[in-house]
């Protein structure tokens, strides 16, 4: 079974999402612990896959027995096993929490084919991470995005609207990595990642070479919704449902952030990446504008999710930045930072659907006096968005840490202008909802109208709070995955 | 005469870069939201063209079934390029399924599909 | 230096975390029983750091590595002369503190007293975390909880203006030290790769190394900037707005706790960061003193006119604090001793005055200066306590600030920097201007029938006698004003230690 590990984890879920159909009609209740199993299972597929990986060393599985470059190779090294363990872990975290909000939130009828399409954007999600193939990749990502499209849209009144608008900007992102696999294919005939690694680096003149990478980087920064190709992402996020929000926005930006890390220093070597073309000083004062857009647009937010969505925005700014500066310390920076945030975006985006499960709104000009109805939920919010602001010893701070520090050794002293300034506006964000939460000056003070308390039920409760203590773990945490994982997925060049 | 030759040489990529921008204009432009359905289709389609052109060979290679008397590889078209396209013909159809389905919820919700029209129904229904 | 590996420095530090639970899940259940948690643990923790007190003193270091996180980058605990000096003063006021607190709260009978206690314990684990760090980063940490854990505490009252000030004392400390200290942390640990302190400063080869002068400058002036809760000038004002706290909160945190931590951080800083070899060769501490100087007699100045006790204080506190940082910037033997001795006296003498405040806050609900003639015949203890404290502030002999100032005279004179005595001077006769006035109208003015402020309390004011505060606030304030007398009697405990801290500087 762990030789087979690397399929499994992508066969069950697919296999699952067709099996929830007929059990789902047959009793609906039977969708949730199909989907609960079933992630578990990834989780500890995932698990497997990395213990290998740790042990004995990079992961190469033939799909179908055919040899790479043939045949579909599913390559896994560190940083596929470290992405896998992420992915699954949330979606397992979120499956749990999903009945009660999912419940609430959508039509009963529906809550079967919901699972369905949890399942195939699970199952999206560990293909991008495991395969070894561009085009492969491809059609992986289209699968996570088809199934984001769908689960997004069933969201509010203007969910649909909002997804009309990210099915377009998607659908150029995934044309244009088609059409940057293509014009590699033409110089090299191979889509196989390794074997492309071998295959370019005389070719690194070529202008369509050149080009192809132009495509890679803009497509995979329309899907990871790098300012200003972020459109999308505020609205999209926004309005769907509670459960689809946290899950999309820990995993689906962070997925394809792992794609353009593999596109950059896998396919093509780091040397041509940063030298070749300014990209990375383009992506690095892009990156930089996406931080200080998305803190700007998060603190004129007065609805949660939609603030947390444009902080989102910045996050995917601190990725993009730490690849950008080209050195290991940058690099791990970033590679840490996708675990956090990832976590960070669940936390707070569970905390939201908790509120939303109880108040029916999210407008942070009413949340007076919620730590008295719901203490352990604002206690995991505050946790989390302590988190997020970078104050140690929460996980966001080690991130960040390894962040400027890899913008000081590339002398970028505007990038770390820009990551501290952030990290500022993240904390005025966040202490906005904390202070209209728990000091505000309202009349119920005085009228010893005291709320009485009234948490989510446990089945949401329990994910909140295990996402919000295992920032704290992470963050004790850090330097024992950047020395068992990250700094084995560092690209040699650097 | 270079000029040309590149031109007319090259006439399928040149179709399927004036394919892709007519997509690109309709996605970006157009109001109507079938109307972007519709350039993202030939968006789309102008890449399956430039996966087809890339396929082909010069010197009348032929289709990959195997034929007496010809054993070269040169001698038959690329298969791989075509395969690929199989399966992204086989995303497009989804993608378009998917967005004509949420252009159908559109349409229930507010009983029409131009974008000016819906941004004005929201914006009274914020004003109520 | 003989090391010692010992376990203590971590339970010091969760003693005041066990409590924070155990004050939480009591809530309102049982009051007496909450209240005891805050009292047992305040002793437990005190008698703990008194406990490395002879190891220190015979001269071996006390160390203990919780969590190594990366490299460069780990929560590690070290405890020296200097910082079992500010742990001993914070851990012992804190159970003074407690029981006036107690006193305070339930006299007022004010709301989310278990969330008050709750912060103040963990603020209290903090400072000991700052005291007892081994590290810049496990500084920069334990620096950030206090900011976070004070905040509930200033804006206690919830009202408009708790909120803004509590924004303000946030934005501050929070902002700076995020924008400034942490930059400043980045950028010493490019120069010397480690954050470890030492006693001749971790930075004091980074000069040999290739680093530019420039660079250290700017590492320098961005650990000032950033190390806001020292309140120099112009980055104070979040001191006076957190005023609005119930006094308790001001008496322990903006008088000992939280910005003895932004003077002990600077001190560490210059001793242990930076060292003073490099300093002086930089020619940076005498800059900082004339900086610190500035602070000293504009915020005196600022004092005179406040006519707000609590706010006076303030000020008075904003100058006292240059005095620690002008004593360490002078980087001579008497100087930094000096300095050291003048936390603890500061503290003593500071917490009395706004114990004070409190005391009579709580009798007669006066704020006002202008309001305070003739209190001294109804409270006699706790003016007698405010008299000894301001006299402790102004530095007269019999009184503990006598002897720090005198340090640093001394001090400024080994480093040939003869305005600073200039500035002593001319700071110790403006603290005269901004405190005796009060001692002045309190015991010897008549109490006037003001109409605007005697709608309450009219009545009560006529009649003859005594209005003291609660027995358990009184004792709290009439114990650190003895303290304060004491000190100048007998600072053997700290002045030994000071010398001891003054010794490993030198090497």
């Amino acid at each position: 079974m762990k030789e087979q590990a690397p399929i499994l984890i992508v066969a069950i879920p697919l296999l699952m999402a067709f099996l929830n159909i007929p059990f789902g009609l047959f009793k609906r209740t039977l969708s949730y612990p199909i989907t609960v199993i079933t992630t578990f299972l990834c989780v500890y597929f995932s698990y497997l896959i990395a213990d290998t990986v740790v042990n004995n060393g990079n992961i190469s599985y033939r799909l179908g027995g055919w040899e790479p470059p043939w045949g579909i190779e599913y390559a896994i090294d560190h940083l596929n096993a470290y992405m896998l363990i992420i992915v699954s872990i949330v979606s397992f975290i979120v499956a749990i929490y999903s009945k009660n909000s999912i419940e609430k939130e959508i039509a009963k009828e529906k809550t079967v084919y919901f699972y369905t399409i949890y399942l195939l954007l699970v199952t999206g999600l560990l293909g991008i991470v495991v395969t070894g193939d561009l085009f492969n990749l491809f059609v992986f990502l289209e699968i996570a995005s088809l199934a984001g499209y769908a689960l997004v849209a069933i969201g509010e009144d203007r969910a649909p609207l909002a997804t009309f608008n990210y099915i377009v900007m998607g659908t150029i992102g995934a044309c244009f990595y088609l059409l940057g696999v293509g014009y590699l294919y033409i110089v090299t005939g191979s889509l196989n990642i390794t074997d492309l690694t071998k295959l370019l680096p005389p070719l690194y003149h070529s202008k369509v070479v050149l080009v192809a990478f132009a495509f890679f980087v803009v497509g995979v920064a329309i899907k990871i919704a790098l300012f200003p190709l972020h459109t999308w992402l505020p609205d999209a996020y926004t309005h769907a449902p509670s459960t689809v929000s946290a899950f999309v926005a820990a995993t689906m930006t962070k997925v394809g952030a792992y794609a353009m890390i593999r596109v950059m220093f896998t396919v093509f070597e780091p040397s041509f990446t940063l030298e070749a073309l300014p990209t990375t000083e383009i992506l690095g004062w892009v990156a930089s504008a996406a931080m200080m857009f998305g803190c700007i647009m998060a603190l004129a937010q007065d609805d949660l999710k939609r603030m947390l969505a444009y902080i989102l925005v910045a996050e995917v700014g601190y990725i993009v930045m730490g690849v950008s500066v080209g050195n290991k310390e940058g690099f791990i920076g970033s590679v840490l930072h996708i675990l956090n945030d990832s976590f960070m975006m669940v936390s707070l985006f569970l905390v939201a659907g908790a509120i939303m499960y109880k108040e029916g709104h999210r407008n942070i000009k009413k949340f007076a006096n919620l730590h008295k109805k719901m203490p352990v939920t604002m206690g995991c919010f505050v946790i989390a968005a302590i988190s997020m602001v970078g104050v140690p010893p929460t996980a966001g701070f080690f991130s960040k840490w390894y962040l400027i520090l890899g913008a000081i050794n590339a002398q970028k002293w505007f990038f770390v202008a820009f990551l501290l300034l952030s990290s500022l506006m993240v904390a005025v964000a966040f202490f906005k909802i904390i202070q209209n939460t728990f000091f505000h000056p309202s009349e119920s003070h005085h009228k010893h109208e005291e709320p009485i308390r009234d948490e989510v039920p446990s089945g949401m409760l329990l994910p909140i709070f295990v996402m919000s203590v295992s920032l704290l773990l992470i963050g004790f945490l850090s330097g024992q995955i950047i020395d068992l994982l990250i700094q084995h997925a560092v690209p040699k060049g650097f | 005469m270079d000029t040309m030759d590149f031109i007319i040489g090259k006439y399928n990529y040149w179709v399927y870069i004036v394919l892709m921008m007519i997509g690109f204009y309709a996605m970006i432009a157009k109001n109507n939201f079938v109307k972007k359905l519709v350039g993202m289709n030939i968006f789309q389609t102008a890449i399956i063209l430039y996966y087809i052109s890339i396929a082909s060979k010069k010197g009348g290679a032929t289709i990959p079934i195997i034929k007496e008397g010809l054993d070269k590889a040169h001698q038959y078209l690329n298969p791989l390029p075509h395969v690929l396209m199989l399966t992204a013909i086989v995303v497009m159809v989804s993608t378009f399924g998917v967005a004509v389905a949420i252009l159908i919820m559109l349409y229930r919700r507010y009983g029409t599909l131009e974008e000016d029209e819906i941004m004005a129904i929201i914006k009274m229904e914020k004003q109520k | 230096m003989e090391t010692i590996t010992s376990i203590t420095p971590l339970i010091i530090i969760s003693t005041s975390l066990v409590a924070t639970f155990l004050i939480f899940f009591t809530d309102e259940l049982s009051k007496n029983l909450r209240e005891a948690w805050t009292i047992i643990a305040s002793v437990i923790k005190f008698s703990f750091v008194m406990s490395m007190l002879p190891h220190i003193l015979d001269g071996k270091l006390i160390e203990y590595t919780l969590v190594t996180i990366a490299p460069g980058l780990k929560i590690q605990f070290k405890v020296d002369a200097l910082g079992i000096f500010f742990a001993i003063l914070a851990s012992f006021l804190w159970i003074v503190t407690s029981f006036y607190s107690i006193g305070y709260m339930r006299s007022l009978n004010e709301h989310a007293q278990t969330r008050y206690f709750c912060c103040f314990a963990i603020a209290l684990s903090a400072t000991m975390g700052v005291a007892m760090s081994g590290n810049m980063f496990t500084t920069f940490v334990f620096y950030e909880i206090i900011t976070l854990c004070t905040y509930p505490l200033v804006a206690h009252k919830e009202t408009p203006e708790a909120l803004q000030g509590a924004r303000r004392y946030i934005t501050y400390l929070l902002g700076t030290s995020i924008a400034f200290q942490l930059t400043a942390i980045f950028l010493t640990y490019k120069a010397a790769g480690t954050l470890d302190f030492s006693n001749q400063g971790l930075l004091n080869g980074a000069r040999e190394a290739g680093i530019s002068d420039l660079f250290l400058t700017i590492t320098f002036i961005l650990y000032m900037a950033g190390i806001t809760k020292a309140a120099m000038m112009p980055l104070h004002s979040w001191l006076p707005a957190a005023m609005v706290a119930p006094t308790p909160v001001s008496a322990l945190l903006h008088a000992v706790a939280v910005v003895k931590t932004g003077v002990f951080v600077v001190v560490k800083v210059v001793l242990h960061v930076f060292g003073v070899d490099l300093l002086s060769s930089l020619g940076l501490g005498t800059a900082l003193a004339y900086f610190a100087s500035f602070t000293i007699i504009v915020a005196s100045i600022i004092a005179l006119k406040q006519d707000n006790l609590k706010r006076r204080l303030a000020y008075s506190t904003v100058s006292q604090l240059s005095y620690v940082i002008l004593g360490v910037a002078l980087l001579t033997p008497s100087a930094i001793a000096g300095s050291i001795m003048h936390i603890v006296l500061h503290a003593f003498g500071k917490i009395t005055l706004f114990f004070t405040a409190g005391a009579i806050y709580v009798a007669t609900h006066k704020t006002e200066i202008s309001q305070l003639d003739g209190i001294g015949k109804k409270m006699p203890f706790t003016m007698a306590a405010f008299t000894l404290g301001s006299l402790s502030m102004i530095g007269i002999p019999p009184l503990g600030g006598f002897l720090s100032k005198w340090y640093i005279g001394i001090g400024a004179l080994e480093a040939h920097q003869l305005p600073i005595i200039g500035v002593l001077v001319g700071s110790t006769i403006l603290n005269a201007c901004y405190f005796m006035p009060i001692v002045y109208s309190a015991f010897f003015k008549e109490e006037r029938h003001d109409e605007h402020h005697g709608h309450s309390h009219g009545h009560s004011h006529s009649k003859k006698g005594l209005e003291e505060a609660p027995t358990i606030m009184v004792i709290p304030l009439v114990l650190t004003a003895i303290g304060a007398v004491a000190l100048f009697i007998a600072p053997s405990i700290f002045l030994e230690l000071a010398e001891m801290v003054v010794e490993s500087v030198k090497g």
